[in-house]
């Protein structure tokens, strides 16, 4: 078996000499040169503070996108992150503020998470649904539970006295922030994950076709459940990092276009959404890419509203780049694909 | 026991459940009861919700919203998803207000606009869906978001002035709170487009090509179907439709707040796929859509009286939307098999006993080896000859299993060529006064061929019976016909409930699921003359004008059924017990009848029809070439008269020259004979016969 990347090389790459040149090649060039451009025209952009908070961004945004990734890559698209993010984070400050003790309370946050995504991955492998219906329905649930069940507020606050915690967000560790760390921790587990064990091996298999892959005898259902437990875990550790950041957390980031900012990295990273090709690697491309343009425009100060027409009209012209270079052929599309 | 048994299968309608299965409004039975619990559960809360004036205001948001769903439903029934509607929708409420509050234009002029915008944003989703083919859901959901960008963008600038101004235009505010004959106008403007649309889906060709791609892209597309068109203009259609709905939004409340339509497309979506739409496509209506849209407008409005919060409603709809998606996802994927679990529904049936068949014996039936004499026509040259017949030129006419008429040449029989084509699997012929070859074909229906072989439809459907669930307007599988001296055409119906490749079901059925109808080609009409027959296939005139026998191969009998004079509408059994399953009848030379018997009687399924539930076991539980058949490998030929005396029999046992025999024709001293599997048509010399007589002399007299 040829590795994934290679393959996805193969099948989309040109050659230009000797280099092959993928997407991942041309996003990442894209990327130093935006970081060129940003560095002499935006005042600002170069100083310490920006760049905390660009990186801090950044790996918020990545550690999500790594999530997301692994469900692509399966064949599928998980809308509900932002809201296990969100929810589960809260969840586990709303009980750290009724008494728990702060380490129980999140345990018991990570639990929530990694349940909605068994749900969810039940719903998706077992009952059948389409992914993309199911993770919305559940965002919707999971966002519902959060404002009329879990939490009072929109807004909850860390309690005093978690410093450790605090430290993940805003520490730094060799001169490089904690967050960072951790983004980059997860990045290799889930890079070792896809790349060395057999259940990264059939995700792959999954998502390059399906049915092959239930003939080939692989179990395909837990594969998947797993898949979207994994997914809901990146999204936990996305909360913490956001809540120890700011030592809170805001639910209605629910609502904002996050998910889409999300989506953005992993199909401009070079992820194909019919599933079984990209890496880790794309992802992290990816990232930067879209941390770069988001802190341009904060620095730039556009307004929110045409941020995300910005955001949304490249992240389309990124799926029409890709539907011209997948174009899908009308005798071999799978029925009902929506 | 067995007499319980008999009434419950004679009586208890179990077959319906199958039928209705087959129906594509039985996708509706769930959410018809969830409407029933939901209406049901609120009105026994809160019973003002049903108040006159209530109502009027619901209807008015019910016909925003049905217009709403009913877009959504026609794109999903071509297979793909619009979710951008509910940005659509707040833009056209925002477009339209501009025009009305601001630019003061005239209400129509608002209008077209309004809908231009709608026309613009549906073509670019229908652009990117259907001609890059980008996958819908992303690309709408993309486009949602820019929509919606936009509609912020304007509020911003324009929010302030809209509220400020009000239109000076009585049309615009009768749009919005008129009544028209006590009705709401948007009321009345919705029920016009809903039924425009069903019309167009279920009438019209755009319609079907919609269907037609939603249900099977790829077949669309190789039928000659322009795929990329047909999808674009779904989601034209579909912002068009939400830009209206968004018009008379405008028009109702004049605010310009930067909710308008947040969270529209889920709803719609969760309505449409509530009232049976299905996800994918090709399984939708416009009936289906708007009753989707009653129960999750009632649910979402008595949520809000009853004062629930935006939190619990939201997950409420999330899990609503779960459910009917899990519904309908299981429904579609397991529906064929609960089909075939239960439409086969056997049924009670004795049959009298069977008369002895010995070698040796002195009865008629008694097997000896009289066709093994047979000498053969067109031997591996033809497949399927079900019957055989005779110009008044000798000339020898036999059906095959590729829909043609095949015309063996006189004298000899070597020669042979394809005299029509007719298409589908022609069975049972009769010339006419006029030389017309009258044939009943399998899957079409009557057809006559006209002597320089030019095929025409005679019929193809009858009356439909009142509160049949299954259309039996349609004929499946006309099977055998004669011709009455008046010119009308009497054929027999095998079966309603299968096609023709499915008899075993049928013979495990054991149901009278036949008919006889009459075809009269001088009104140019056709009825059904008699129901419930267990397979009706040979028909044959009497020659006495008034009436002709009929074989039930199922039932093992002979009928003869009076079509006029003093016994008309009769039906009497003349041989209630043959030892096998009757095919053709036909005449012979001395005003005799031949009766082919397909295949013989077998005591293990004679004992298994008294036991309809062993059956329907054996129907669920085994593979279907496992299960009991109707023996038709072993057949013989009889001659009866009429009083349904049998008089000879003529058996080929070893099976060698002439295995199955579902016809026979006697011509000029000789018996021909034709069999439905056969690939060779059999000649027998006959002693005692007429050496002149021809069944078109004898039916029409000698030719002029």
């Amino acid at each position: 078996m040829t590795t994934p990347n290679q393959s996805a090389s193969n099948r989309r790459g040109f050659g230009l000499g000797n280099i092959a040149v993928t997407q991942e090649l041309v996003v990442a060039v894209a990327a130093a040169i935006m970081f060129l451009v940003f560095s002499a025209t935006l005042d600002n952009f170069l100083s310490s503070a920006n760049l905390i908070t660009l990186v801090r961004n950044v790996s918020v945004l990545g550690m999500m996108s790594l999530g997301m990734a692994l469900v692509v890559i399966g064949r599928g698209v998980d809308l509900s992150l932002v809201a296990i993010m969100a929810v589960s984070m809260t969840l586990a400050i709303v009980l750290a503020n009724g008494g728990w003790s702060f380490g129980l309370a999140l345990a018991a946050g990570l639990a929530f998470s990694i349940a909605i995504g068994a749900v969810t991955g039940f719903l998706v492998a077992y009952v059948e649904i389409p992914s993309i219906f199911a993770t919305l329905a559940i965002a919707a649930i999971v966002y519902g539970l959060g404002r009329g069940g879990i939490a009072d507020l929109d807004v909850n606050n860390l309690p005093p006295g978690v410093d450790w915690f605090i430290f993940l967000g805003r520490g730094s560790l060799l001169g490089i922030p904690v967050s960072i760390w951790l983004f980059a921790a997860t990045a290799l587990l889930l890079h070792l994950f896809l790349r060395k064990t057999g259940f990264g091996r059939f995700v792959y298999a999954i998502g390059d076709n399906i049915e092959t892959a239930r003939i080939t005898g692989i179990s395909v259902r837990p594969v998947l459940m797993l898949k979207y437990m994994l997914a809901a875990f990146t999204a936990f550790m996305a909360g913490a990092v956001t809540a120890a950041s700011v030592a809170s957390m805001n639910m209605r980031i629910v609502n904002s276009t996050m998910i889409y900012d999300v989506l953005l990295v992993v199909v401009l990273g070079g992820i194909g959404l019919t599933g079984g090709r990209g890496g880790i690697r794309n992802v992290l491309v990816g990232t930067v890419l879209i941390g770069l343009l988001l802190n341009a425009m904060t620095i730039l100060d556009i307004s929110y509203t045409v941020q995300n027409l910005i955001k949304s009209a490249v992240l389309l012209a990124a799926l029409v780049v890709e539907a011209l270079l997948n174009p899908r052929d009308e005798q071999t599309s799978q029925q009902g694909d929506i | 026991m067995e007499k319980i048994e008999r009434l419950y299968y004679a009586y208890f309608p179990e077959k319906l459940l199958g039928e209705v299965l087959t129906k594509r409004w039985s996708d509706n039975f769930i959410p018809i009861l969830a409407a029933i619990l939901v209406i049901g559960f609120f009105f026994l809360r809160d019973p003002g919700f049903f108040s006159v004036g209530s109502v009027v205001e619901t209807s008015r948001q019910l016909s925003e919203f049905a217009i709403v769903v009913v877009a959504m439903g026609i794109v999903l029934l071509a297979g793909g998803l619009d979710l951008s509607i509910g940005s659509v929708f707040a833009l056209a409420n925002i477009v339209a207000l501009i025009c009305m509050n601001l630019l003061e234009w005239s209400v129509g002029a608002a209008f077209l606009a309004t809908l231009g915008i709608g026309a613009v944003c549906g073509a670019v989703n229908g652009f990117l869906i259907g001609y890059l083919r980008i996958r819908a859901f992303l690309t709408t959901l993309v486009t949602l978001i820019i929509i919606r960008s936009i509609v912020d963008i304007i509020l911003l600038k324009y929010a302030v002035p809209i509220s400020s101004a009000f239109p000076d235009a009585e049309f615009w505010y009768f749009i919005g709170e008129g009544l028209l004959f006590g009705l709401p106008f948007s009321f009345l403007v919705a029920a016009v487009i809903i039924a425009f649309w069903h019309i167009v889906l279920t009438r019209m060709k755009f319609g079907w090509h919609i269907t037609a791609v939603g249900g099977a892209r790829r077949s669309a597309y190789n039928a000659g179907l322009n795929v990329k068109r047909i999808v674009f203009l779904t989601y034209v259609c579909s912002s068009v439709m939400t830009a209206t709905a968004g018009f008379f939004f405008a028009a109702r409340l004049g605010s310009a707040g930067s909710d308008t339509g947040v969270g529209l497309e889920i709803t719609a979506l969760t309505a449409a796929v509530l009232g049976g739409n299905s996800l994918g496509g090709g399984r939708g209506s416009v009936a289906k859509s708007v009753f989707g849209a009653l129960v999750v407008l009632i649910l979402t409005d008595s949520l809000v009286r009853i004062g629930v919060s935006g939190g619990v409603s939201s997950t409420i709809l999330g899990l609503l939307l779960l459910a009917v998606v899990a519904i309908d996802v299981r429904w579609l994927k397991n529906r064929h098999k609960i089909l075939n679990k239960v439409y086969v529904s056997p049924t009670y049936f004795k049959l009298p006993d069977m008369p002895e068949t010995a070698k040796g014996t002195d009865s008629p039936y008694a097997i000896n080896d009289r066709l093994r004499e047979v000498s053969l026509i067109g031997k591996g040259q033809i497949e399927g000859p079900e019957d055989v017949i005779f110009d008044r030129h000798d000339n020898l006419y036999c059906p095959n299993r590729h829909g043609d008429i095949v015309r063996f040449k006189a004298p000899d029989y070597s020669e042979w060529e394809i005299f029509s084509h007719i298409g589908g699997h022609p069975l049972g012929m009769a010339f006419d006064k006029h030389d017309n070859l009258n044939v009943c074909v399998g899957g079409m229906g009557l057809y006559r061929v006209s002597p320089d072989g030019t095929p025409e439809k005679l019929t193809d459907e009858t009356n439909r019976t009142l509160f049949s669930v299954i259309d039996d307007s349609r004929l499946k599988l006309a099977d055998d016909l004669d011709i009455a001296p008046d010119g009308r055409v009497f054929f027999s119906e095998a079966t309603i409930r299968y096609d023709m490749q499915d008899w075993p079901q049928d013979a495990l059925e054991s149901r009278g699921n036949g008919r006889l109808i009459c075809y009269d080609p001088n009104t140019g009409s056709t009825h059904t003359v008699l129901r419930n027959l267990q397979f009706p296939n040979g028909v044959c005139m009497t020659g006495d004008g008034e009436s002709f026998l009929f074989a039930e191969t199922w039932g093992c009998r002979i009928n003869r059924y009076w079509f006029d004079g003093k016994k008309k509408g009769q039906c009497e059994t003349v041989i209630p017990d043959l030892p096998g399953y009757p095919d053709n009848i036909n005449k012979a030379s001395d005003g005799t009848f031949w009766l082919a018997l397909v295949g013989m009687r077998s005591p293990a399924l004679d004992v298994a029809l008294s036991m309809p539930g062993m059956r329907k076991r054996m129907a669920k539980r085994v593979a279907r070439d496992e299960w009991l058949f109707p023996n038709i490998n072993t057949g013989c030929v009889l001659r009866f008269d009429i009083d349904g005396n049998v008089i000879e029999s003529m058996w080929d046992l070893g099976g060698v020259n002439h295995p199955m025999v579902t016809s026979m024709r006697e011509h000029k001293g000789y018996l021909y004979l034709g069999g439905l599997y056969n690939d060779r048509i059999g000649r027998l010399k006959l002693a005692n016969a007429d050496p002149d007589w021809t069944s078109q002399d004898d039916y029409w007299g000698k030719s002029s």
